[in-house]
C-alpha cells in the first residue's frame, strides 16, 4: 500500500472514506498524538477519539498549537497566558504561564524543548523546565525551531531573528521590510520562510543570507507545509495550492511554482504534504478536502464541501488517515484507502 | 468562510489619560443594555475595567510594504481581531480603547485594510474624550491630541465644569476649527447618552452624513507632515456605475471658517460646495487628490450630486483609502449640491476648489 515506487502507479488512496467528528466551534489545530487524532478547539476544549470521544478543557481561549517533536505531546498557547501540553492518555501539564497577555504562538523543538510567544516577548522552554527568555522591540508574531541545533526563529515586523537558546550569543537579524506574521525552517534548515502581512511569502537562503520573494497570491498565506525531505513547499492564499520548489541549491529562485487543485470559486485556506509522498492534501474555504500530486497534478476528493473553511489538517504515522478540522466545527479523520 | 458573518461593530475610544476615557468605558460597559463588549486595551489595569473579555495588545503600527508611508495598520489589532473573531459568541461588539499617545490612523485603517478584519467587522466609529481644562496645554505639546480630535467622529468635551463659560467657548471653538463634521457633546463626568457614542454608522457609507447639521461647518489653518505621492496599494474603490454627460451648472462657494482661538492647531479643514458633478470628471479628481494628498488627508468625507443621477453618492476617506456609494435618491425638496469635507494638513484650499470646480457638470 505504500510503495515508493508511485511514478507509475495512481494514488494509493482511491476509496476514502470520511468518519465525520461535528465538534463546536473553530478548529486551531488537527494532530496526531500517539497515533490518536487530536482536536484543538478555540474555546479551549481538546477532543480526541480513543475508543470513543474524550475532551478535556486545557485553557479559557486556545489560540495555538503544535505536537511535539516525537507526535506524543499536543502543546498548546492560550487567551489565559498559559502553555499547558496534552498526552495521548489526556494527562495536561501546565508547562508554563506568560502573564497576562496572549499566547499567541507555539513551537516544538529538539530534546523536548518548547518555544512560546506572548507580545514582545518569546521564550524558550527546556526539557528541564527551564526557560530562556528573549525580548524584541516589535512583536513576536510567529516562532519556529531549525531542525538542527537547538536555534528558533521568530517572525517580526520587517523580517526574522535567529536565536540560540542553548549559547550565549548574539541573535543573528534578517531584515526584509513588513510585517512577517508566520515563520518555518526549511527541513534540512537550509532556508527559512516567513509568511506576511501581505500577501506573500518571504525566504533567506540562510548560508548566504540570499533574499527569496514569493508573490501574486489573491489571500494573505496561513497555512504553509513542507513535502517530504523538503524538497517542495505547499501554501494557502490562493484558489490552488501553491508549490514552490526548494530542490535547488536556491530554492524557488527564478522558478514557478506549481499550482495544484484549482478551483475556480474557491480559495485554499489549509495544506498539509504527505509525510513520505510527493501529495499534498488541500483544504478549501467551502471545506473541501483533495488530495493532488505533485508529479501528475492528478485530483482526489477526500472530503466533500462541508459547513465551512478548512483550518487544519494532519497525516497519521502510517500515512493512512488525514485528520481535518474547519472553522465551523466539523471536523473529522479521512481514512484514505477506505 | 462560506456563509457571509454578520460584521461586529467596533468603537474606537481615542483621549488622553484623565478625559474620561476609562470612566466613559465603564459606563458602556455597565449599562443595562444587553450588549456584551469585547474591549482590546493597550494598558492593562491603568484604571480598573470591569468587563470579563479584556485583552491587552502592545501598540504595533505595521507599515504596508507599498513604499507608502501613510498606509498603517496595527498589527496587533489585525492578531487580536482575528483570535476573537475565532469565539464570536461571546460578545456583540469591540471597544478599542487607545493611549493618548496613539495615532488613531492606524487604527482605523486597519479595519479598511486588512482584508480578513474587514471581512469580520466594521468600525462603527472613532470616539475622542477631550478634557475641556487641559486642551490648550495638550494642543500646545502634541500633535497625537489633534489628531485624534481631527480623526473623530464624535468628540466628548469633557469636565466642562472645570472651565468657565468663556474657556468652553474657545475650547469647543478649537475643536470645531480643528474638525467641522465631528458631532460635539459637553459632558462633565464623561456624561454622554451611549447613543450617541454607540451604532453611529460614522463608517457606514449609507449613514455617513445623513443628516449631518453641522458637516457645512469649516475651517482654516496649518500644517506639518511629509510621504511621498507615489502609493501603489489597492484602493477599495468607488461601487459607481455611472456614465453620465454633461450640461447644467450651479452656484458653489467654499467656507473659510472661523480660526480656533486656541493656537497651536497644525490641522486644517477644507470645505467645498459645488454643483453637479460629471461623473467622467470628478471620479478621476478624487482618485488622484487622494493619492496625490493622502498623506496630508487624515479624513474626508463628501456627498455628492452626481449629473444625471438621482441617487445621493457619499464617499469618505482616510488618507489614500476612499470608499463611495450611493446612498439614497434625492429627495423632491433637496437641492443638488454637492459637498466635500477635507481634514488634514498642508491642504491647498485654493487649487481643491479650482480643480473640485472644474469636475461640475457643464
Amino acid at each position: 500500500m505504500r510503495g515508493k515506487d508511485t511514478s507509475k502507479t495512481e494514488p494509493a488512496f482511491l476509496m476514502p472514506t470520511v468518519a465525520p467528528f461535528d465538534l463546536e466551534g473553530h478548529c486551531i489545530a488537527a494532530a496526531f498524538i500517539d497515533n490518536i487524532p487530536f482536536f484543538a478547539l478555540a474555546d479551549g476544549m481538546v477532543h480526541w477519539l480513543d475508543h470513543g470521544q474524550k475532551s478535556v478543557k486545557l485553557h479559557d481561549g486556545l489560540l495555538s498549537a503544535t505536537t511535539s517533536a516525537g507526535n506524543d505531546l499536543l502543546i498548546t498557547g492560550g487567551e489565559d497566558g498559559k502553555v499547558m501540553s496534552l498526552g495521548s492518555s489526556g494527562t495536561a501539564q501546565e508547562l508554563a504561564s506568560a502573564g497576562k497577555k496572549w499566547v499567541t504562538a507555539v513551537a516544538s523543538g529538539p530534546q523536548g524543548a518548547v518555544a512560546y510567544a506572548s507580545g514582545r516577548n518569546a521564550w524558550v522552554r527546556f526539557a528541564d523546565g527551564k526557560t530562556k527568555e528573549f525580548v524584541h522591540p516589535r512583536s513576536v508574531e510567529g516562532v519556529a525551531f531549525s531542525p538542527k541545533g537547538m536555534r528558533i526563529g521568530i517572525a517580526r515586523y520587517n523580517g526574522a531573528t535567529l536565536h540560540f537558546p542553548a549559547a550565549e550569543g548574539k541573535p543573528v537579524e534578517l531584515e526584509w521590510a513588513g510585517a512577517h506574521t508566520g515563520i518555518t525552517f526549511s527541513p534540512d534548515g537550509a532556508f527559512l520562510v516567513t509568511t506576511m502581512q501581505e500577501n506573500a511569502l518571504h525566504g533567506w537562503k540562510l548560508v548566504d543570507g540570499k533574499h527569496m520573494r514569493m508573490t501574486g497570491y489573491p489571500a494573505k498565506v496561513k497555512s504553509l507545509s513542507w513535502s517530504a525531505k523538503g524538497k517542495w513547499l505547499a501554501s494557502s492564499g490562493a484558489p490552488a495550492a501553491i508549490v514552490w520548489p526548494f530542490s535547488g541549491k536556491d530554492g524557488p529562485m527564478g522558478k514557478a511554482p506549481l499550482e495544484l487543485g484549482t478551483r475556480g470559486n474557491s480559495m485554499v485556506t489549509s495544506v498539509c504534504c504527505h509525510p513520505s509522498e510527493d501529495i499534498v492534501a488541500i483544504g478549501y474555504d467551502d471545506g473541501m478536502v483533495m488530495a493532488v500530486r505533485f508529479a501528475d497534478s492528478k485530483e482526489v476528493l477526500l472530503r466533500r464541501p462541508g459547513k465551512g473553511a478548512i483550518t487544519a489538517m494532519a497525516w497519521d504515522k502510517d500515512e493512512r488517515r488525514l485528520a481535518f478540522g474547519s472553522a465551523t466545527g466539523d471536523c473529522g479523520v479521512i481514512d484514505i484507502a477506505g | 468562510m462560506t456563509e457571509a458573518q454578520t460584521q461586529i461593530p467596533v468603537t474606537v475610544l481615542t483621549g488622553y489619560l484623565g478625559s474620561g476615557k476609562t470612566t466613559l468605558l465603564n459606563r458602556i460597559l455597565s449599562e443595562n443594555h444587553g450588549k456584551r463588549y469585547a474591549v482590546i486595551v493597550n494598558e492593562f489595569g491603568e484604571i480598573g475595567i470591569d468587563n470579563d473579555l479584556i485583552v491587552e495588545s502592545d501598540e504595533e503600527i505595521y507599515e504596508m510594504n507599498n513604499g507608502c508611508v501613510c498606509c498603517t495598520v496595527r498589527g496587533d489589532l489585525i492578531r487580536v481581531v482575528e483570535g476573537l473573531m475565532r469565539r464570536p459568541g461571546r460578545f456583540d461588539a469591540i471597544v478599542v480603547e487607545t493611549t493618548g499617545l496613539a495615532d488613531p490612523v492606524p487604527v482605523a485603517q486597519t479595519f479598511f485594510m486588512d482584508e480578513d478584519v474587514r471581512a469580520k467587522t466594521k468600525l462603527d466609529a472613532v470616539v475622542a474624550l477631550v478634557d475641556a481644562k487641559h486642551l490648550p496645554l495638550r494642543l500646545k505639546d502634541s500633535r497625537e491630541a489633534e489628531d485624534q480630535i481631527a480623526f473623530a467622529d464624535v468628540v466628548v468635551l469633557n469636565k466642562t465644569d472645570l472651565v468657565n463659560a468663556d474657556e468652553l467657548r474657545d475650547v469647543e471653538a478649537a475643536v470645531r476649527a480643528i474638525n467641522p463634521s465631528a458631532r460635539i457633546h459637553r459632558t462633565t463626568r464623561a456624561g454622554v447618552a451611549l447613543d450617541q457614542v454607540l451604532d453611529r454608522g460614522a463608517f457606514d457609507l449609507k449613514r455617513v452624513l445623513a443628516d449631518d447639521p453641522h458637516f457645512l461647518d469649516a475651517h482654516d489653518h496649518d500644517h506639518d507632515h511629509e510621504c511621498g505621492p507615489n502609493c501603489d496599494h489597492d484602493h477599495h474603490h468607488h461601487h459607481h456605475d455611472h456614465d453620465h454627460d454633461h450640461h447644467h451648472h450651479d452656484h458653489h462657494d467654499h467656507d473659510h471658517g472661523a480660526v480656533s482661538p486656541i493656537h497651536d492647531v497644525t490641522v486644517q479643514s477644507v470645505s467645498l460646495r459645488g454643483g453637479e458633478m460629471d461623473s467622467k470628471k470628478f471620479f478621476p479628481w478624487i482618485e488622484k487628490i487622494t493619492q496625490m494628498e493622502g498623506p496630508n488627508i487624515l479624513r474626508l468625507k463628501g456627498i455628492i450630486a452626481i449629473k444625471d443621477d438621482p441617487d445621493r453618492y457619499v464617499i469618505q476617506g482616510v488618507h489614500m483609502i476612499i470608499e463611495g456609494d450611493h446612498q439614497r435618491a434625492w429627495k423632491d425638496d433637496e437641492k443638488h449640491e454637492s459637498r466635500l469635507v477635507f481634514i488634514g494638513r498642508e491642504l491647498d484650499a485654493e487649487r481643491l476648489k479650482r480643480s473640485f470646480e472644474a469636475c461640475q457638470a457643464a
